[in-house]
């Protein structure tokens, strides 16, 4: 029976599904020890796998191109397989499908707005950031406004950016494969938080943006397996009629028609109403101001490879939310609600029981193979996440704040000289071949001290999720995208098409942006004053929204158009033409 | 590619963040020794300056603006209006269209769709309209700064 999507099904098919349905396995609660051997077995198989690449081709280059940038050699459709690998967190591909499997349409909801994102990466940023740029976001941002405090904030705030996103991924970390071994004691937590700790250091250290790139594409490549596979085993035991997979899912919702429609999670209430929006604007800006994504772009060799390289990803990210639509709307209508609720509060192992269900039930062959599978294509999103985001930041640290601001530094007496042979009547502030007979040294310097950046920022993010495992760190992914929506993009955006932009405009819009974002949410009822928050016994909150992304980032703009029309100094024409032909041919691009 | 890549350290190297001295601004005096301050920096402004005043470029700047900006506004306020209607018109997502589809998941779909859309047309608009003068006009600033 080859019924074409949605539509609307004979009795006879009808009545075929529900038999099929009827006669399934009933839903593994508490899934046996048996499966979960093997899946430890995949485990390794991943890590083993991922060093191995690591090893290898971290042996292909040390020069701070490589280190950065991967060598700038790889083709659109590697990069568009790492940055969706980059994207797509385990909380994307057990969170999104799990939300949709407890809520319905608002899960569906959620998963729109990281999509549309994109479409902004796309137009306003991919290939002008990478004509412009060659290691990081404040790369951009330096070409045409040459201040140390312009690197040093945007270095800061891609640090930060990096930091609470990873805290977030890592104590997801150590729950989600203490759930998925099976095991709920604080051991295996803790011991999963350091393992996945220690690896990302040995990537990122050893293998630079090449390993990290290709252990991207690896994990890109088996999620889109995985979740092609289930779905295609989700779709033929439904004889392809999604609609009854929809009525299905209703139905097992304990929500009924309800499930289907906006409202079971952020209708509650205005303010609730009022949150989503504030959410949805913070992932759609948040995006293209995510330093891990942009700095993706460095690793082809053109701007047009950098759009070819997002379009892949937007194909490649979009047909995975559908799937994960599909896999939810699956998990509610195989094994109901409930029980997917009962597993995991948050709905994290909707997708490996969906996975088991649909092999054949918990004790058969098939069932443990799938759920192994599924589990071990978690595990390996999760360290290429935690991988691609230690790198990010690193790089910010050592590029932006250790290279851009603190070691160029002004001097006392090279300063005397440097300007006495300028002034010959040279009105042009021109100081851009500076470091020209320093740089290879400093480059590899750089390289060093990113590797030590990514060591040291490695060990902050375990010992933080250490202290942090028992708390609910589930708004820091949101907090992470309001900031990188409020101070990244403002800056970015300002610089890329804003003639008159200064480095005091730059300045206040990364402060302007950041300060606010972290101030709401410190008062928010994610820190205190609820049942889930940060620290459930306090309250000193006063801002009732949960993501400050409505409020902060105009502030963001806001802050960013002030400082420019309050600048005593005007913008640099000069400059900016530099930037906007760069940008805009790729003339001169590294 | 390969070759312009190695051939141009020299624009790469002018990305690197520079104190620049500037007398308005007193905690960033001048940058540090400049062995290479005899290097015509004003040829290479010039250069700049002409290309971005030239016809060719402001045509490619004015292609890429007037297909980005518009699209750009159309797609947020698409978005916007999308969430905003859950919380503004629950009524109305709840409208059943066919089987088990409302409004709501109708419009949902639609933003796929338009997301597939919009990305396929900017592909094809920056290929037809610009991707040429825009390589060409590398070529030519890269040969004069030379």
């Amino acid at each position: 029976m080859t019924t074409v999507m949605l539509s609307v099904p004979t009795d006879a098919a009808k009545a075929a599904v529900r038999t099929v349905v009827s006669t399934a396995t009933p839903p593994p609660v508490a899934p046996t020890g048996d499966h979960h051997s093997l899946a430890i077995a995949l485990f390794a198989v991943v890590v083993l796998v991922t060093l191995g690449v690591t090893l290898w081709v971290g042996r292909q280059g040390n020069a701070a191109e490589d280190f950065f940038a991967g060598g700038r050699d790889f083709t659109p459709l590697q990069n568009g397989f790492a940055l969706s690998g980059d994207y797509l967190s385990a909380a994307s591909f057990l969170g999104v499908a799990g939300l949709i499997a407890l809520y319905g349409y608002d899960g569906v909801l959620y998963s729109i707005g990281f999509l549309v994102a994109w479409l902004v990466v796309l137009m306003l940023v991919a290939e002008l950031v990478r004509n412009a740029g060659r290691y990081t976001l404040a790369d951009v941002l330096a070409l045409r406004l040459r201040r140390r405090k312009v690197r040093a904030a945007a270095g800061g705030a891609s640090v930060v950016v990096t930091l609470l996103y990873l805290v977030a991924q890592m104590v997801g970390a150590g729950s989600l494969v203490a759930l998925l071994l099976g095991t709920g004691s604080p051991h295996a937590r803790t011991w999963t938080i350091i393992a996945v700790g220690a690896l990302m250091i040995v990537y990122v250290t050893i293998g630079g943006m090449r390993a990290t790139t290709w252990i991207q594409i690896i994990k890109a490549f088996l999620l889109t397996g995985g979740s092609v596979l289930l779905t295609v085993l989700l779709v033929v035991r439904f004889h392809g009629d999604l609609g009854e997979l929809m009525r299905q899912a209703a139905q097992h919702s304990g929500a009924g028609h309800r499930y289907l429609e906006p409202g079971l999670k952020y209708g509650g209430s205005i303010t609730s109403r009022l949150d989503f929006v504030s959410l949805g604007l913070g992932l759609v800006l948040g995006t293209a101001g995510l330093p891990h994504i942009l700095s993706r772009f460095y690793t082809v060799p053109t701007a047009r490879a950098a759009r070819r390289s997002t379009m892949w990803a937007i194909g490649l990210v979009g047909s995975f939310y559908l799937m994960a639509i599909v896999l939810g709307l699956g998990a509610t209508a195989l094994i109901g609600s409930a029980e997917v609720r009962h597993a995991n509060s948050a709905g994290n192992t909707a997708v490996p029981l969906l996975a088991l269900t649909l092999g054949g039930g918990n004790g058969s062959t098939g069932g443990v193979v799938l759920f192994a599978l599924i589990s071990a294509i978690a595990f390996a999103t999760i360290l290429a996440v935690v991988a691609g985001l230690t790198l990010a930041s690193s790089a910010a640290f050592a590029h932006d704040i250790w290279a851009g601001a603190w070691r160029a530094r002004p001097v006392r007496e090279q300063a005397k000289g440097g300007r006495g042979r300028r002034r010959r009547g040279e009105t042009v502030p021109a100081s851009r071949s500076g470091e020209e007979s320093t740089s290879e040294v400093s480059e590899q310097q750089e390289v060093v001290v990113a590797r030590i950046a990514a060591a040291g920022i490695g060990a902050t993010a375990i010992v933080i999720s250490l202290f942090a495992q028992h708390l609910n760190v589930a708004f820091l992914v949101g907090l992470a995208f309001a900031v990188a929506a409020s101070s990244n993009l403002p800056v970015l955006l300002f610089s890329l098409f804003w003639s008159r932009f200064t480095a005091r405009g730059a300045v206040w819009a990364v402060y302007g942006g950041l300060i606010p974002a972290i101030v709401l949410v410190f008062f928010s009822p994610v820190v205190s004053g609820s049942a889930e928050a940060l620290f459930p016994g306090l309250d000193f909150h006063w801002f009732p929204l949960e993501n400050p992304g409505i409020v902060s980032i105009p502030l963001g703009f806001l802050a960013g158009w002030i400082g420019t029309v309050t600048s005593s100094e005007p913008a640099d024409p000069d400059r900016f033409a530099e930037l906007e032909v760069r940008a805009l041919t790729g003339a001169g691009a590294a | 590619m390969g070759s312009v890549a190695v051939g141009a350290p020299v624009h790469g190297a002018a990305v690197e963040p520079f104190a620049q001295p500037a007398p308005a601004d007193p905690e960033d005096p001048a940058a540090p020794g400049d062995p290479l301050a005899e290097e015509p920096v004003a040829d290479r402004t010039e250069v700049y300056r002409a290309v971005q005043a030239s016809a060719a470029f402001k045509q490619i700047r004015r292609s890429y603006r007037t297909f980005v900006f518009p699209i750009t506004g159309a797609f947020l306020a698409w978005y916007l209006l999308f969430v905003a209607a859950q919380a503004g018109a629950p009524d109305l997502m709840r409208r059943t269209v066919a089987g088990p589809l409302n409004v709501a998941w109708l419009l949902g779909l639609l933003q796929f769709a338009t997301t597939f859309l919009l990305t396929w047309l900017y592909a094809r608009n920056s290929r037809t309209k610009r991707d040429r003068a825009a390589l060409g006009l590398r070529w030519d600033t890269q040969d004069q700064l030379r």
